[in-house]
């Protein structure tokens, strides 16, 4: 089973809503971290979540992805509400989300943290496994062949009989991605995905995101580095003090005076002027 | 009536002592998370030096008793030298699984050097006995219960008082963060090992006299002593003493009008009730188990 | 030759009743092979899972007393009055009930896992151990207390027609407890190669990971806990009808350490750990009895204990295999696509 093709499945109407996010609020105590998020991200997009420090985007992300529940609101997934809904559960919708620190497996080898990746496409027994049935071994070795795919796909296949702990880190988060990958999404939420990476390490993630792309699959992506988020997005919504202060094609946030002011700051004013 | 009595006042002797173990666990616990199952050997310990220094070198009963809590202080800072040091790094399992190897060296050397058999310690107070109406309590055991107040006092001043005692504090809030504004946490980790050892210990040269001494007493010490910090909360001197009442009545009521072969039951049976309806103890602070 | 060094080692291990006559030798064989049989069961929930059960001597006791009264029948008065009395049954049934009830406590231990985590699970875990050990010792009417379940019948193999055989010799046992070990070894191995293994260990590495790739935690954890505890239940049930004797001292605390040290010091999370460290910590007492008393020996096991924490962190086992430059399973592959 081709990998490519499963992905390619799942693609329903372009332009039509894949996440919504309604009325979103989360208080933490006293401390209103969102005060009322509402936004869309169409299917098969690639919208970006950015905005300053502290300025909502880790806690909204937690919410979709499961993670934290929200004082109030609702999410839905392609109609599905989201609202209490287990991590994994969420993940079983089709919604997959990359971890910023710690994204991979450490102790075990690339191509096991692959194979782990694509526990929800196993579809072996218990009593398929005790006994070892045919059926049981017929299914590790699609599950290997789908590994080795993915591994293809990203660009560290070469690496795969390494410990994940001994990769580069920019080789990690590409193993993050590839994780991500293994877990049949539909949507890919990825949490500031290259932070910490040098350009070269970034121009090489952001090639796999544009084939990850070319699948299909819708991206969320939460990110910090500016010349990728202008670069990959289609959309961009832009987050302050836990409200949405802008929105729409990095063309509009570039020049959008408000954006600037709150997050890049007067040098990148001038920047972007140029 | 006399009978419920008579085990209400057990239970403030028990408690008293019982409060001691927990203190020093809920310290060691609490500002190391080191799961020391060696606490219960410093309380052998305490019990066993009573032993030597009083009955075996004919030193005063109450200078043998000061002696044990300070042996036990010391042979608290090795343990954290020697073994915890080298491992400070290590995650919770290792530690555990190190004390655990240190609980059975120390018990079995006990064995080794005393035998299984019995031993029981003399006190200057003899067998005479307060009797006021229908209970009797003994004078050991009133003076039993006072010397663990007053060291419960103790250590609640040192804690709350004393510079030592903020450094302690700062540590169990923050490590990182007390590190950073000079406090020496090596110093303090071995400080608080001696601290929750010697009380440990302190426990054992108190009860010691009052009932008897055995190599096997130290494992039911351990395990009353985290029902007792898992009761009061974590790092909570008043919790765990608290604690160490609950438990005694817990176990006087259960040996006086359940069955006296449970009595012992009680202290677990009250960890497994209070961690599943309630993970953070009775007394504790919101904060994150594990 | 990698697939069949384990079965080279199976039959080695069949081969000892051949030249070994020594009553007192065999014993210890068959004893060491329960008590490793215990060890693999603790190795798939601390090895794999990660999770410290230190009352894992209850499910062992479970599985024993359980076992044994199930082949003698019993007779006692429940609270409120019923009487619930019990025929005997067959021996096999009774080590099938040993697992089945030993598993069910597991599941019980592996729910309870979920509210409780770290240092308090550990403690929980002790705490449950001694409750069901004092429980053994004070319910005389079930289980005579301290006075020990005597008599218990040994397995009985045959059909019906063909002849019936008890099993009461050395030699006959050390093979029953080579088979149920063999079986037990096949189960964990199976089980931890596969998608179910992989969860596993995913959520001792990284639950939050584990967790956003789709992995139900709780169901795997339980999994893990209910087979570890069933597999424990196999190893009491033969102890009880080997020895056909057990008292509440199955349930000491001693033995959980015992069965911690064969763990560790073999090397939890693999498969060859339990085992190695079994040998080594069943036959050191059978080696050092002419010349070292019990404590001597506890100590020694005490300060081994600490000696491997801080020498070999992972054990002998993986060590052993660092030192042969043997790649292990994990990381295995198809032929790898050329990128």
């Amino acid at each position: 089973m081709n990998v490519l093709q499963l992905a390619a499945d799942k693609v329903a109407e372009p332009k039509m809503p894949a996440l919504t996010i309604e009325h979103i609020a989360v208080h933490f105590g006293g401390l209103v971290a969102i005060s009322d998020l509402n936004f869309v991200v169409n299917e098969g997009e690639v919208l970006s979540l950015i905005g300053p420090n502290g300025a909502g985007k880790t806690t909204a992300f937690n919410i979709i992805t499961g993670f934290l529940k929200p004082t109030k609101g609702e999410v839905r997934y392609r109609g599905t509400s989201l609202n209490g809904l287990k991590p994994h559960q969420v993940t079983a919708l089709g919604l997959v989300r990359t971890f910023q620190r710690t994204s991979v497996f450490q102790s075990i080898s690339v191509f096991q943290n692959v194979l782990t990746g694509l526990h929800l496409r196993g579809r072996s027994r218990l009593w398929d496994t005790l006994l070892a049935l045919p059926r049981e071994r017929r299914s590790e070795e699609e599950l290997r062949a789908q590994a080795a795919e993915i591994l293809q796909l990203v660009g560290i296949a070469h690496r795969s009989r390494e410990l994940a702990g001994s990769l580069s880190y920019g080789d990690q988060r590409l193993l993050g991605v590839a994780l991500a990958l293994a877990a049949n999404p539909s949507m890919l939420l990825l949490d500031e995905p290259v932070s910490g990476m040098n350009a070269s390490e970034t121009a090489t993630f952001m090639r796999v995101l544009d084939r990850v792309r070319g699948m299909g699959v819708t991206i969320l992506l939460v990110e910090h580095d500016m010349p990728m988020v202008m670069g990959i997005s289609d959309r961009i919504v832009v987050l302050n003090y836990g409200r949405i202060i802008a929105e729409g094609p990095p063309a509009a946030i570039q020049g959008n005076p408000e954006v600037i002011q709150a997050y890049l700051g007067q040098g990148a004013k001038k920047r972007a002027r140029d | 009536m006399d009978q419920f009595l008579q085990h209400i006042v057990n239970m403030f002797i028990l408690g008293g002592t019982y409060a001691l173990l927990g203190i020093g666990l809920t310290l060691i616990f609490g500002i190391m998370r080191v799961v020391n199952f060696a606490h219960g050997e410093l309380y052998t310990f305490g019990a066993y030096f009573v032993y030597l220094a009083s009955a075996l070198l004919g030193m005063n009963f109450f200078v043998s008793l000061v002696i044990a809590i300070v042996f036990g202080c010391a042979l608290g800072a090795a343990i954290e030298f020697i073994l915890l040091r080298p491992i400070r790094s290590a995650d919770i399992d290792t530690t555990m699984l190190v004390m655990i190897g240190a609980m059975i060296v120390m018990q079995n050397t006990e064995q080794y050097v005393w035998g299984g058999v019995a031993k029981s310690v003399n006190t200057p107070f003899g067998e005479s006995a307060l009797v006021l109406g229908p209970i009797s309590v003994s004078w050991l055991r009133i003076f039993v219960f006072v010397a663990a107040l007053a060291l419960i006092a103790g250590s609640y001043l040192l804690i709350n008082r004393t510079k030592l005692g903020k450094a302690m504090r700062a540590t169990f809030q923050d490590r990182d963060t007390a590190s950073l504004m000079g406090v020496n946490i090596q110093f303090i980790y071995m400080a608080t090992f001696a601290l929750g050892s010697s009380l440990a210990a302190a426990a054992g040269a108190l009860l010691g006299p009052v009932y008897v001494i055995s190599p096997q007493m130290g494992n039911l010490a351990s395990l009353k002593a985290f029902a007792i910090v898992i009761l009061g909360g974590l790092g909570s001197i008043g919790g765990a003493t608290i604690g160490g009442f609950i438990l005694a009545f817990a176990e006087e009521i259960g040996a006086g009008y359940i069955s006296s072969g449970y009595r012992d039951a009680m202290g677990f049976l009250i960890i497994i009730l209070v961690l599943m309806f309630k993970p953070t103890g009775l007394f504790a602070r919101a904060e994150r188990i594990g | 030759m990698k697939r069949l060094f384990p079965w080279l080692v199976v039959l080695a291990f069949a081969s000892i009743p051949l030249w070994l006559h020594d009553p007192y030798l065999l014993n210890a064989c068959i004893t060491t092979g329960i008590f490793i049989i215990a060890a693999m069961s603790l190795n798939l929930l601390l090895g794999y899972t990660g999770q410290l059960s230190l009352g894992h001597v209850a499910f062992f006791g479970i599985g024993a007393y359980a076992s044994a009264l199930t082949s003698l029948g019993l007779d006692v008065e429940l609270i409120g009055g019923f009487r619930v009395v019990h025929e005997p049954w067959p021996v096999w049934m009774g080590f099938v009930l040993g697992v089945v009830i030993a598993g069910i406590f597991g599941y019980l231990v592996g729910k309870l896992s979920f509210r409780v985590r770290g240092a308090y699970f550990v403690i929980v875990t002790i705490s449950f151990a001694e409750v069901v050990r004092l429980v053994a010792l004070n319910w005389v009417e079930l289980t005579q207390g301290p006075l020990a379940l005597t008599s218990i019948p040994p397995f009985t193999f045959g059909l019906p027609g063909l002849g019936y055989v008890d099993l009461y010799g050395k030699v006959e046992n050390f093979y029953l407890v080579l088979g149920v070990g063999v079986i037990c070894q096949l189960v964990i191995s199976r089980l931890t190669k596969s998608r179910v293994g992989r969860a596993m260990v995913a959520l001792k590495e990284n639950e939050s990971l584990a967790v956003s790739v789709g992995i139900d935690v709780t169901r795997y954890l339980i999994l893990a806990a209910v087979i570890s505890a069933g597999i424990a239940g196999a190893a009491g049930s033969l102890y009880a009808h080997y020895l056909r004797i057990i008292d509440p001292d199955v349930f000491m605390f001693l033995y959980t350490v015992t069965m911690v040290i064969m763990v560790i010091t073999g090397g939890k999370g693999t498969l060859a750990g339990p085992i190695v460290g079994g040998l080594i910590f069943g036959f050191i007492p059978v080696i050092a009895r002419s010349f070292a008393t019990p404590e001597l020996q506890w100590i020694l096991y005490g300060a081994l204990m600490i000696l491997i924490v801080f020498v070999l962190p992972q054990g002998i086992v993986p060590a052993i295999e660092k030192w042969f430059g043997v790649t292990d399973d994990k990381s295995a592959t198809l032929e790898p696509v050329k990128p």
